[in-house]
């Protein structure tokens, strides 16, 4: 975070937006992330946090708006740049989408091999390696039906490191798990966020966020209608939107 | 009743022979299926309007004309009506035979036919997959046809096993009508001996039993398949 002063954002959106059915779900949406930090996207469900961060690496096509890479303006149109802008920006989902059919190794390795063109066997040592930073290598050879839902996503975790991406977007990593398992999860985003990994992650872990985030994007009906500092959007007693969703979910937490 | 024994007997080798060119036949017709009928589902998931029109109308074709008629359709219409080809083509005079065994012109009209059937069960399959799969693959930045190679398709064919065992033993049976032209498999062997001796209790009963077999065997393969390629820990796949 203390590198955040460097001048080139590592990934910039300028003006996104998106309708789908005549409905806007985005309306001109920016965003700069530079170097090491982290941008939290906070807001309800259907705010359209997810369609933004899919929109960040081309999963969904945006209908406006440009994405900038180190500066560079990424053409989608152009195929090559296309794939080469995916390379560059990991994904994390909320249900892991780790392959079904393919060992936990070979859920790191296959992009290494299909992608990166790495031989067979230094793409399964640099997977181990990777599965090893999330504690994880004593379970490389099982599948992910034989994992349990923090290990699926730390699997997916390191499949995403072991590309070397430049910037990672997180959608709702903890959404999908047994509360006992959202620590272990947290943890090593935590470990990614001290390693001065660069990202920008939806969540609704506000804790988390307040400890972690540069800055938070609260995002409502497909805008951004606040954005800041945690310290200054979660001051006690400030008057803001994100502080009152925030109230909200402590209640409702406390409520169950 | 020992009579009829002996000439069983006797005729069985024959047919055989005839059982063994069943099972080629439909496994030709299946493996023309298979290499067709992967990329049409494929196509008519992945593919534009126009591939998914072509597709469409090539499985409602197949799926709406009777075998039967195909194979007089392909074999006496086509094959034999327009044999040799002739044309001239830049004033060159060309011919081009188009002579097929009954035995090819068999495995050429199943397989076409079962194309369009197994084009659907491994579109369903596919469909069947959590969308997350090709979109993880996507995000690690591989190419679509590398996605649908190593991340798709492994796992839809082993989705799809127990709709071709299904298909295989549908076929099977549907492998008894290439009779008509003439190929020599069980079914026309078969008949050929029992009219000849007019055993056509104990020939027609062998017949049932050898296709009874065949099927089992079969399904006995694809069912050890189904859990060798099963997914650990997974219970459907």
């Amino acid at each position: 975070m203390n590198e955040a002063t460097q001048q080139t954002p590592v990934l910039e959106a300028r003006n996104i937006g998106k309708s789908l059915g005549g409905r806007p779900i985005l309306s001109d949406l920016s965003l700069s992330v530079y170097k090491g930090e982290m941008k939290v996207l906070i807001g309800p469900s259907g705010a359209g946090k997810s369609t933004f961060l899919q929109c960040l690496n081309h999963l969904i096509t945006p209908d406006t708006g440009e994405l900038l890479l180190n500066g560079e303006r990424i053409s989608p149109a152009n195929k090559g740049e296309l794939r080469s802008l995916r390379e560059r920006v990991g994904m994390i989902f909320q249900d892991f989408n780790l392959f079904d059919h393919l060992t936990a190794q070979e859920n790191v390795s296959i992009a290494l091999v299909k992608v990166k063109k790495m031989s067979r066997r230094d793409a399964s040592l640099r997977a181990m390696m990777e599965l090893e930073r999330v504690g994880l290598s004593r379970r490389a050879g099982l599948y992910p039906a034989e994992l349990s839902g923090g290990q699926k996503q730390r699997v997916a975790i390191a499949r995403a490191l072991a590309m070397d991406p430049e910037v990672i977007l997180l959608d709702e990593p903890t959404s999908a798990l047994d509360p006992e398992l959202v620590g272990e999860v947290l943890a090593a985003i935590r470990e990614l966020a001290r390693g001065g990994m660069t990202m920008i992650m939806a969540t609704h872990q506000m804790d988390f966020a307040r400890a972690l985030a540069t800055e938070i994007l609260f995002m409502e009906k497909g805008a951004i209608i606040e954005r800041g500092a945690p310290a200054s959007l979660l001051a006690p007693g400030a008057k803001t939107r994100t502080q009152a969703f925030f109230a909200r979910l402590v209640a409702e937490e406390s409520a169950c | 009743m020992q009579e009829s024994i002996l000439t069983i007997c006797e005729a069985m080798p024959w047919i055989l022979e005839g059982a063994l060119i069943t099972i080629g036949t439909v496994a030709a017709a299946m493996l023309l299926g298979l290499f067709l009928g992967v990329p049409m589902a494929i196509g008519q998931i992945y593919g534009n309007a126009a591939t998914r029109g072509v597709i469409a109308l090539y499985v409602w074709f197949f799926r709406g004309v009777p075998i039967l008629v195909l194979l007089y359709l392909f074999y006496f219409g086509l094959v034999y009506q327009l044999n040799p080809l002739e044309f001239s083509l830049f004033g060159m005079q060309c011919s081009i035979s188009l002579a097929l065994s009954p035995f090819a012109a068999s495995c050429i009209v199943l397989g076409l036919t079962s194309a369009a059937y197994q084009s659907q069960i491994f579109r369903g399959a596919i469909n069947s997959l959590p969308s997350g799969q090709l979109k993880a693959a996507r995000a690690l930045g591989m190419r679509d046809f590398e996605a649908i190679a190593s991340i798709i398709l492994p796992q839809a064919l082993r989705l799809s096993i127990p709709g071709w065992s299904n298909e295989y033993s549908i076929l099977l049976k549907d492998s008894a009508l290439v009779s008509v032209l003439g190929a020599m498999e069980l079914m026309a062997r078969t008949k050929a001996v029992a009219t000849s001796t007019a055993e056509y209790t104990a020939f027609y009963v062998s017949a049932a039993l050898l296709y009874f077999l065949i099927t089992w065997i079969g399904l006995r393969g694809l069912r050890y398949a189904e859990k060798n390629f099963r997914i650990p820990g997974y219970s459907h796949l």
